[in-house]
């Protein structure tokens, strides 16, 4: 009845990335709770194709077909998923940099105007 | 807004969408039950291809389209990137400062600089038999290459990556990917459809397309990632 807790973890930790991109003092500081928050979708994905008892969807000879295994689909939706947030991290780090180079500051509150 | 009203439209915006979660996640089948339809058809799918890795089948075969615009956010975000962090007018590229590590740790990445690399080509080619792909691989190949700035030879990082040439990699890489999927508009059966033969189950040359997309994958994102670490390093180590 109550298996479904153990995704209360991924909405966790969704709302406490949330919460830290909310009160961030550092730009990057920002940029590790935005990971921290696309996280919570890779702990829902696995989540919801674990199987008590079930092995990796990688089949061979230890593995013959027919053995039961988790989702694989959900395991290649999170690997999509660590790609885009790589790519996202990445982009929002060159952009602080940039921040840094004309405003002299990666703290967001000080970040007022903008400036071309 | 001052932090206190933001804390408070926080509180507010945050408690709903947990409550909204929870509410929504009671309602998915319970945790590490055996109701997985996908799986079911995922692994009947990739099994029928011959595809050992059902998680590289469903990347590269079932859903190859969905992978190759991964690959290309990953190329846009990497141009993007470099773009971003390019030297600007008031900066002066300099020489990098005379690095400073500790000889075990120069050792030490010496010594793990081939196995890494020897590694990186491993899960890359293996990566529809046994754990692993393009991605993973292309990251590890990458990576091992910098454990020479790690090493603290930042000179015999530059030399072992002209860069130009990873440029070309990463479009090669996509390149041959996009290759890869018209074959199969120009043999009439679908665009990225696996036209290759299948070969016997889980020998090195088998599963159709799968290894090549995952070789291409691999060239792209290890280039990607090589070329992404540079502009980040010389933003930092090689501007004032």
């Amino acid at each position: 009845m109550t298996s479904w807790l153990a995704y209360l973890v991924a909405a966790w930790l969704l709302v406490v990335g949330l919460y830290g991109v909310v009160t961030s003092h550092h730009l990057v500081h920002t940029v590790v709770c935005v990971s921290i928050a696309q996280s919570s979708t890779y702990v829902l994905l696995l989540g919801i194709g674990y199987q008590n008892g079930a092995t990796a969807p990688i089949f061979g000879a230890t593995t013959p077909p027919g053995t039961a295994v988790v989702d694989p689909v959900v395991q290649a939706l999170s690997l999509t998923d660590i790609v885009v947030s790589a790519t996202v991290t990445a982009l929002l780090l060159a952009l602080a940099i940039q921040v840094h180079r004309r405003h002299g500051t990666v703290d967001p509150d000080e970040l007022h105007s903008l400036r071309g | 807004m001052t932090r206190r009203t933001r804390l408070l439209v926080f509180a507010v915006g945050g408690l709903g969408l947990l409550v909204v979660l929870v509410i929504a996640m009671a309602g998915i089948p319970g945790f590490g039950g055996g109701l997985h339809p996908y799986r079911d058809r995922a692994v009947a799918a990739g099994l029928a291809q011959r595809t050992p890795n059902v998680v590289a089948s469903v990347n590269f075969d079932l859903r190859g389209l969905d992978t190759f615009g991964e690959e290309l956010i990953l190329l846009a975000s990497v141009l993007g990137a470099a773009t971003l962090l390019r030297t600007t007018r008031t900066e002066r590229r300099r020489e990098p400062p005379a690095p400073r590590s500790l000889p075990s740790t120069v050792l030490a990445g010496y010594l793990m600089l081939p196995v890494t690399l020897v590694l990186g080509l491993d899960v890359v080619v293996h990566g529809h038999l046994t754990p692993g792909g393009g991605f993973q691989g292309g990251v590890v190949l990458a990576t091992g290459l910098h454990l020479l700035y790690v090493a603290g030879s930042y000179p015999a990082l530059r030399r072992l990556r002209p860069l130009d040439w990873y440029e070309y990699g990463e479009a090669a890489g996509s390149g041959l990917f996009a290759l890869t999927g018209l074959a199969g508009v120009v043999a009439g059966t679908g665009l990225l459809s696996n036209l290759l033969p299948h070969g016997s189950f889980g020998s090195l040359l088998s599963t159709g397309t799968v290894p090549l997309l995952n070789v291409a994958v691999g060239i792209g994102v290890g280039a990607g990632v090589v070329v992404l670490l540079a502009a980040f390093l010389e933003a930092e180590v090689a501007t004032r």
